[in-house]
This record gives C-alpha cells, sequence and structure tokens, in this order.
C-alpha cells in the first residue's frame, strides 16, 4: 500500500482544510508526506479482527443536564473578538458565490 | 551596623524566595514571614532578569500578578478561605484561555487574541488566591517536541543554552527550571508535559483524561489533552493537581468522581508494593546515561522495599503511528474553528468570497508542522483512506489500552523514561519531522490509553538532566504520588537547579 503523495494530493487535501498553499510548499510537503504516511503503513501488520474501534475512553455515556437558559456572554463581548461586524452579527464576503 | 545586617537577611530573604516549594512558601505566607507581594514581586523580577535568555514566557502579567498578590496578602490577614495555593505566583502554558489576557498558542494565528474568559482551572486557581504571572512559550499549537515551532522564540533549555527545552510544554517546564514561577500549568496531548520536565529536571503530572477540566483550553486533540502542573517535586504537584481537578459541567468528559485528598497517602511506606518494567521500553536506542539513571531509580525502589517485576506492553512499537494518526485527523478538524472570520488574524485582501479569507489567513497564520498535520489529518480522513488509517488507528488504540490494562493487573505501577536521550540541541532536529516525532516514544502511549503518568527527575547524563515516568492505573494518580514522594525522600535530583 506504499504511495508517493504528489504535489497533485497534496495541493488537493491543502484545499480541503481551507489552506492556501504555494507550488514550492506543495513540493516541500508532498516529499515530507510521503515517508510519514509510509511509517504508518506499519499498522498493517496488526492483527486488528474482531477488535472495535475505541471511542471514548472514560465510558461517560449520554451526559445529560436540564436544559436550562443561563446567563452567557454578551453578543455585544463576544463581537469584540470579531474582525468585521454589523448590525450586532459577524460580516464575511460573499458566502454563495458563483463557483 | 543594625541597618547594614538588616538589609543584607532582606536581600538573602529575597535571593531565594524564587527557589521555595509551594509548601514551604505556603508556610512562610501563613506565618507572615512573607508576603504574596513580596513573593510575586521577586518571582517577577527575576522573570525580567533571567527570562531574556531562556524566552520562558510569551507574555508576562505584572499589574494583574501584584493586583492578585495584594488581596491574596488580605486573605492571608483575614484568614479567610486560605489554601495552600494562597499567594503562589504560577504560570500557564498558552493554550489556556485567560480572561481579558493575551492567549496565543504561540501562533500568528492567534498572535492578538484575547479571551473573553477563563478557563476552568484558571477560574479554580484564581478561587484558591493563586497568582497568574505570565504565559509561557510552547509549540504552535502544541505541535512540536522541542519548543522550536512556536511561531514567536525558541526556549532554551536551562542547563544549556543551546539545547531544547522538550515540547510542546517547553516554556512552562523552564520556567519551573529557571524558577521563573514557582508552579506552571503544561498540557499533555502525548508527553506534553513529561517529556519537558525530563530535559529540564521538574516534575510533572499528565492526569488520567477526564480528570482535568478542559474548558477553555484550546484543543489539540480532544480526546487526548490532559492539563497538568508542572512543579518542584511530588508534594507540590499532589497540591496543584488537587485544586484543578475535578467534574466540570462545561466538560462532559470529565469524571464525577470526587477527587480525592492526594498528599493523605502520600508518606505511607511503599514496601510490599510491585513496580513493573515494560521490556519494550528498554531497547536499542537509549542514551547509555539514560539507561543508567533508570537503572538506578529501580534499585533506589528495590531498597524502598518494592517488588520488580518485568511486565509487557506488546503494542508499543505502533503506539506513535496511532497516537500521530489519530492526533493529525483530530487536529484537522479542531483548527478548522481559525477561519479568520470570528476571532484572530484575519487576512481578508482582495477577497472575493469568505473561502478566500479561510485560504489567505490559514496560510499566513499556520506554521509549517500545523499545515503538515492538519493536511495529513485531511489525507487519512479522506474518502478511501479513512478504513486504512483513522479506523485502523483506533483499532490499534484499543489494544494499546489493553496492554496497559494487563500489565497493570499485576503491579501497582509501571516504571519507563520519559525520552531515550536528554536534552538535544537547537535546530538538530528541525529538518526532519519524522525523526522529531521519534523523540515521543516514550510518552505518546498513555494519551490514547486515557492512564496517569507522573515524571520526575531520577539523574544526569552529560551534565543533562534524565527523567522517568511512572504510569498508572486509571484514576489512581494517588498511587503515583506516593510512588514519586517515596523517591524524592531518598534521592535529590529534584532539588538540583540549573546555574543561572
Amino acid at each position: 500500500m506504499t504511495q508517493t503523495i504528489d504535489t497533485n494530493t497534496v495541493k488537493h487535501v491543502a484545499h480541503l482544510v481551507r489552506l492556501g498553499i504555494s507550488e514550492e510548499e506543495a513540493q516541500k510537503f508532498s516529499g515530507q508526506f510521503s515517508s510519514i504516511i509510509d511509517y504508518f503503513n506499519m499498522l498493517n501488520e496488526v492483527d486488528t479482527e474482531n477488535v472495535p474501534p475505541a471511542s471514548d475512553i472514560t465510558n461517560n455515556t449520554n451526559v445529560l443536564r436540564e436544559d436550562v437558559a443561563k446567563p452567557s456572554m454578551s453578543r455585544e463581548e463576544f463581537l469584540n473578538n470579531a474582525p468585521q461586524s454589523e448590525r450586532g452579527y459577524v460580516k464575511v464576503p460573499t458566502v454563495l458565490g458563483e463557483e | 551596623m543594625l541597618f547594614s545586617a538588616n538589609s543584607a537577611s532582606l536581600r538573602q530573604k529575597t535571593m531565594q524566595l524564587h527557589n521555595l516549594t509551594i509548601r514551604e512558601a505556603s508556610e512562610m505566607l501563613a506565618t507572615k514571614k512573607i508576603s504574596s507581594v513580596e513573593l510575586t514581586q521577586a518571582t517577577l523580577q527575576r522573570a525580567h532578569e533571567i527570562d531574556p535568555k531562556i524566552k520562558s514566557y510569551v507574555t508576562i502579567t505584572d499589574d494583574v500578578a501584584l493586583e492578585q498578590a495584594k488581596q491574596a496578602d488580605e486573605r492571608i490577614a483575614k484568614g479567610e478561605n486560605v489554601t495552600p495555593l494562597t499567594g503562589i505566583p504560577f504560570a500557564a502554558k498558552d493554550c489556556i484561555s485567560t480572561r481579558n489576557i493575551r492567549t496565543t498558542c504561540s501562533s500568528k494565528i492567534l498572535e492578538e487574541y484575547v479571551p473573553q474568559y477563563n478557563a476552568t482551572v484558571i477560574n479554580k486557581l484564581a478561587d484558591a488566591g493563586a497568582v497568574l504571572m505570565g504565559k509561557n512559550n510552547m509549540d504552535e499549537f502544541g505541535m512540536g517536541s522541542s519548543c522550536e515551532n512556536s511561531a514567536f522564540f525558541n526556549t532554551h533549555n536551562p542547563w544549556d543554552l543551546e539545547r531544547v527545552p522538550g515540547g510542546s510544554s517547553g516554556g512552562s517546564a523552564a520556567a519551573i527550571s529557571a524558577s521563573l514561577c514557582s508552579f506552571s500549568l503544561g498540557e499533555d496531548t502525548g508527553g506534553s508535559v513529561r517529556m519537558p520536565a525530563g530535559f529540564c529536571n521538574v516534575t510533572g503530572i499528565k492526569p488520567t483524561y477526564g480528570r482535568v477540566s478542559r474548558y477553555g483550553l484550546i484543543s489539540l486533540v480532544s480526546s487526548f489533552d490532559c492539563i497538568g502542573p508542572m512543579t518542584r517535586d511530588v508534594y507540590d504537584c499532589a497540591t496543584v493537581l488537587e485544586t484543578i481537578a475535578g467534574h466540570d459541567e462545561r466538560d462532559s468528559t470529565t469524571f464525577n468522581s470526587p477527587v480525592p485528598q492526594y498528599d493523605q497517602n502520600l508518606n505511607k511506606s511503599v514496601k510490599g508494593m510491585t513496580i513493573g518494567i515494560p521490556k519494550e521500553y528498554f531497547v536499542s536506542g537509549m542514551e547509555a546515561g539514560v539507561e543508567s539513571s533508570i537503572q538506578e531509580a529501580i534499585r533506589t525502589y528495590e531498597k524502598l522495599g518494592m517488588k520488580i517485576q518485568e511486565v509487557s506492553l506488546p503494542n508499543t512499537q505502533y503506539a506513535l503511528p496511532v497516537y500521530y494518526l489519530l492526533l493529525f485527523a483530530e487536529a484537522s478538524s479542531n483548527l478548522a474553528r481559525f477561519d479568520g472570520t470570528r476571532f484572530g488574524l484575519s487576512v481578508s485582501e482582495n477577497a472575493k468570497d469568505v473561502i478566500d479569507i479561510y485560504l489567505q489567513t490559514r496560510h499566513e497564520g499556520f506554521g509549517d508542522e500545523v499545515k503538515r498535520r492538519i493536511m495529513l489529518g485531511a489525507y487519512a480522513l479522506s474518502a478511501g483512506y479513512y478504513d486504512a488509517y483513522y479506523l485502523k488507528a483506533q483499532k490499534v488504540r484499543t489494544l494499546l489500552r489493553r496492554d496497559f490494562e494487563t500489565a497493570l493487573a499485576s503491579c501497582d505501577i509501571l516504571l519507563a523514561p520519559t525520552c531515550p536521550t536528554t536534552a538535544f540541541k537547537l535546530g538538530e532536529k528541525t529538518n526532519d519531522p519524522l525523526e522529531m516525532y521519534l523523540s515521543d516514544i516514550y510518552v505518546v502511549a498513555t494519551n490514547p490509553a486515557g492512564v496517569p503518568a507522573l515524571a520526575l527527575p531520577c539523574g544526569f547524563s552529560n551534565n543533562m538532566p534524565v527523567g522517568m515516568q511512572l504510569i498508572g492505573k486509571h484514576l489512581d494518580e494517588q498511587t503515583l504520588f506516593r510512588v514519586g514522594h517515596a523517591y524524592q525522600q531518598v534521592t535529590d535530583w529534584h532539588k538540583q537547579s540549573p546555574n543561572l
């Protein structure tokens, strides 16, 4: 299952995680990714037949509480950290583009 | 004559203040030999003097610290709500949110970020009367083993300024080691408290997952992350953990069970208890001086009447790939929140739509290691690879957890080194990410399994500190403290401090 991760794949995953990437970066990461992924392939040696995947390590399930409204951060305070806001909302450019 | 004698004794007192353990300082505060303002001023002064060469702090909060110290002195004067941490100055890793104090994760993307709320641990320490004196440097978002991935600057190991302090809580470890605070809060996702503790000669614990609230901790791997104290000795570590541990309705993964009084059994004999030595941890590649220090520690425990037994953790070699795969996957999802629209850095020049803001902000705001990890995470989670990587790693994680359960069924604790080597040189491993990952080989397995582990100093190799870790059963921090404390009663490695 050894695979090289070419620059196109790197650019593809970069776009999946919404990360701008230059051609030089794509090339640099491509080489590094191949050796790291190759190292991960050692997990193929392990027999995991009938082994359930770990999902939770605390054995807590369905932690519930009463659904009671409590004071929380004010809208004004929350918006202090927003780069742009207007009329009590976070402001961003077009979300639904022509793409 | 009288005057000069007084000023000499005052100077002597001031010079020693920064070296006090929490317990010593607390006694002096209670008996009014010193005030918290004096202690805090002395520690701040030392931090301003010494830290320019260590660089353990991203932010030093003089005003907040002195105000809190004044309040602590009032509490002590009135005798109201005085706890063992009242008036004690501490620092926190810069991924722990502090209200109105910049919290950066040592990342450009959060360089100017000022949280509107405190992490639960910060609130608990404030309630106890502890004094916040600053925020510590770290690898960006906790991604690294040397602090060299900080977007701001490198932190230097106080024992040799040309070497790394370890990571990712390198600033928190160096600050304690150089006596620039009385205790610090680190965070351990896969060794990030224990590995730097070992490199810098300090004591630190990764508690059981769920023992300490993660509310307000900026997440790296939500199913691994554990906040843990870093201190001068085991006694102090127990004191701080007792204060910060416990259930939090804001973190549904915290345990509802009561927090024990960790100092209660501290002085009980360890005679007759059993230490397991995982044979897989003693293979080639360990520095000779590290191995001999660990063997010496085992002999010390033998002399204390403990039984030594070899145990096996058969899946040890797979811990590192499991850890990193799951880290990449969870981090890639956790770090999606840094999108340049709600908080933090925002790069929106010529952005034609919101996607452009995401792309530009994240390109400029994240360092290389963060980029590598979130891309590899997306890769491991993507269609066609999910079963082979993410799901496979979660299955092997089950096996890792069973390994610890089986091994700890036949003994009270496990003992292992924290790192195969002592602190390496700055720049030595920065060009090879995989080589850097390998330095975490002894500390990563505990986090996927959730078990607690206490790191403590156990010797020196080529004049650099060596650390060992005691690994315990779920929620059994008490045994770790008892066994760690017993060791520190008959050794003085933890009392050694660097010449600065």
